[in-house]
């Protein structure tokens, strides 16, 4: 079929169906058939997202107790945050991701999800290479190699659970059945194309044929970079492209917007890695391309960042209701807001205070959590009531939940991106003495703003708890209603 | 834009740029550098590290010092990195050629460690700082690394190896503690660590 103006409405509501009872059973049954590989996926990261949460307050809180749990060698400081890291990126957020992208294709290829167990068994093996490998890295048995710390026995079983899943996602696109694309489909498509991609270049030339000497960390930065930029980024705004136009019914604002932003993004995020690497042992102009890379990256974040915002214009107060809606658009800005932070931090002169300190850290959570967990949950709060046909059983669980996370991102971000500036000022001036209890040094300065960190954690920690309380007591209803079937659905007409 | 193939075909070519520009390249031009023989001193840089440095690596890696400590020492006119003693001269790839993983780290809670071996050179003073941080760096946030110790019942005659401690440190009367190989190795890869050869892409 042939469609005709690119009109973003289409995609969103079929048009090919006229009839709305009959456009309802199509999603109903897209629906149905997403529904256990969906729960198993969310299921599963919402227990690496509580785990990943348990050991971020046990690294923060290191940080300023040293004595803390420090005799077992298994809960060193080196340990437990590439534990975090890892739990977070690979179980809860990839998780998370491939569970909103396989729902967002099938829904916008109005395609059931074909042989679904084939995903489910692909999910558990994705799980067992991802416990398998944090059981190593606490073990001792961590590559070194910044976001790629998963020992090498572990990833041969999340490649081919990836591999699976990644087809599953191309598959169920080659088999859809309304031909015209919607922005959030271009988004996905590249990232399941993108992400086994650079995964396995940078497996390959780091741990099966290792490159040599700070190529290494060429390639290295090159992967972790990207994993942000062509898996999360891509991610996210798919989510975001297809749920604030959903919840509040009007199409994204414009259509060009939309391709400029994809393109440039595609164009320019994939050179950014070596912002990593200013100062360091490596030729200058390899440096110089990512910081214009890195400057260049504003062209898709205005554009998307409009048409987000203009899409949104004269909604806001639908935020008032939607939480789904509210989870988006603080992912949204904070997309914005972090990317041109992160353009700043890119620039010489301001990476050479900022480079080595906790604002980098802040940066990272920026970009990971206030971007793309607040973009996740928004997400799993749509998705999952549409599985079960079940209602969120309480709004004020779901209300905890937004502002604990929200108010603790910031507490978190604020602070400690503030405190990492005055780090590296004090780094920087050679009469600040690196560490000395009774002086103003480098060490002891950082020492409140770290302690701030641990409290938001415990923050971030009880909305955590919020969303898995609200999790389990939906699945506890949906239960409740397999087991009363004919109160449930009403009584067939003869 | 409703062309699958070609969508693919632009995801490919991007991807595909970067790798070109930032693997690729890279690993051409400096990607099999050699060691180099130093004028001034006729030495061959860089050596490969001993056996047991080279195992003292491995510890470093497992127990993630790299999440605190640097390995690269910035220009003289790029932060403070050489007014802070932590280097006479910047680092260049061609001190990285036998490290696998290398690792140049991200962060400084700790100081920079590229020249450790030449700023500290007593290997006590290592154990001792491996065993409490506090003992020689008071106000430390360092995480001890006490087990990679044992605490051992001293018998008559105590152990050479067992760590002497300043006044207050000590361990209960008739304890002593004695370091396993891992905190040996440790020590005596922190000790190699050393960045000073004068090479000539340097001057």
């Amino acid at each position: 079929m042939n469609a005709p103006a690119p009109s973003i409405l289409n995609a969103l509501s079929p048009s090919d169906i006229e009839d709305v009872a009959e456009r309802r059973a199509v999603l109903a049954e897209i629906d149905a058939s997403c529904r256990n590989t969906l729960l198993l996926l969310f299921g599963a990261s919402l227990t690496w997202l509580l785990l990943g949460t348990v050991f971020a307050l046990i690294a923060s809180w290191k940080m300023h107790a040293p004595e803390f749990l420090a005799d077992i060698s298994w809960l060193t400081f080196g340990r437990v945050r590439p534990f975090h890291l890892n739990a977070m990126v690979f179980g809860f957020s990839t998780q998370a991701g491939i569970g909103v992208t396989l729902w967002l294709m099938c829904r916008l290829c109005r395609t059931p999800l074909l042989y679904g167990w084939i995903v489910d068994l692909a999910g558990l093996f994705w799980n067992l290479g991802v416990a398998v490998g944090l059981v190593g890295i606490l073990a001792g048995h961590s590559t070194g190699l910044e976001w790629l710390e998963i020992p090498p026995y572990a990833t041969p079983l999340l490649f081919v659970s990836y591999a699976l899943i990644g087809m599953w996602g191309i598959l169920t696109f080659r088999f859809r059945r309304e031909r015209h694309l919607y922005v959030s489909q271009w988004y996905l498509l590249a990232s399941l194309f993108w992400f086994p991609g650079i995964y396995s270049a940078a497996q390959i030339l780091l741990i099966m044929q290792p490159v040599r000497g700070t190529v290494q960390a060429a390639v290295n930065w090159w992967f972790a970079h990207n994993v942000l930029g062509l898996w999360f980024t891509p991610i996210g705004l798919a989510s975001i492209y297809y749920f604030i136009p959903k919840v509040i019914g009007k199409p994204v604002y414009n259509y060009s917007l939309s391709v400029l932003g994809f393109w440039s993004l595609a164009l320019f995020y994939n050179w950014n890695g070596m912002h990593h690497l200013v100062g360091g042992p490596m030729p200058a102009w390899l440096i110089t391309v990512s910081i214009v890379a890195s400057v260049m990256m504003t062209i898709p974040v205005v554009t998307v960042g409009l048409n987000h915002h203009l899409t949104m214009w004269g909604n806001f107060k639908k935020l008032k209701d939607s939480p789904v809606l509210r989870f988006m658009v603080f992912g949204g800005m904070s997309y914005t807001v972090t990317s041109l932070h992160g353009v700043l931090l890119a620039l010489r002169s301001v990476s050479e205070v900022t480079h080595f300190t906790h604002s980098t850290i802040a940066h990272a959570h920026q970009g990971m959590y206030a971007f793309f967990t607040m973009v996740m949950f928004g997400a799993m709060y749509y998705i999952i009531p549409r599985l079960l046909k079940v209602e969120w059983p309480s709004a004020h669980v779901i209300r905890v939940h937004f502002w604990c996370a929200a108010i603790g991102i910031m507490f978190y971000l604020v602070p400690l991106t503030l405190g990492g500036v005055l780090q590296g000022l004090a780094m920087n001036n050679p009469d600040v003495p690196f560490l000395d209890p009774h002086k103003y040094s480098v060490v002891t300065m950082t020492l409140p703003y770290l302690r701030m960190r641990s409290y938001s954690g415990f923050l971030l920690a009880i909305g955590h708890t919020a969303f898995a309380i609200n999790f389990i007591w939906i699945l506890a209803r949906w239960v409740k209603t397999l087991r009363l079937p004919q109160l449930a659905t009403p009584a067939p007409s003869l | 834009m409703n062309y699958g193939p070609l969508l693919f075909l632009g995801f490919f070519l991007t991807v595909a740029s970067s790798w070109c520009g930032l693997v690729l390249l890279p690993q051409i031009q400096f990607g099999r550098q050699q060691a180099v023989k130093i004028e001034e001193t006729g030495e061959i840089y860089p050596q490969a590290r001993s056996g047991l440095a080279e195992q003292g690596r491995q510890i470093y890696r497992a127990n993630g010092c790299l999440y605190c400590h640097t390995q690269q020492v910035r220009a003289q006119n790029y932060g403070a990195d050489i007014a802070r003693n932590w280097g006479q001269r910047r680092t260049v790839s061609r001190d990285y050629l036998y490290d696998h993983p290398v690792m140049l780290g991200t962060m400084r809670t700790g100081p920079d460690l590229t020249n450790i071996g030449l700023r500290q050179s007593d290997t006590s003073w290592h154990l001792l700082h491996l065993y409490n941080p506090r003992i020689t760096s008071p106000g430390s946030i360092m995480p001890p690394f006490r087990f990679l110790f044992a605490k051992r019942k001293a018998g008559e005659r105590p152990s050479p190896d067992a760590l002497k401690f300043p006044s207050g440190f000590a361990p209960a009367s008739g304890y002593e503690i004695v370091p396993n190989a891992e905190a040996r190795t440790l020590v005596q890869y922190l000790l190699s660590l050393k960045a000073n050869a004068p090479l000539p892409e340097t001057k």
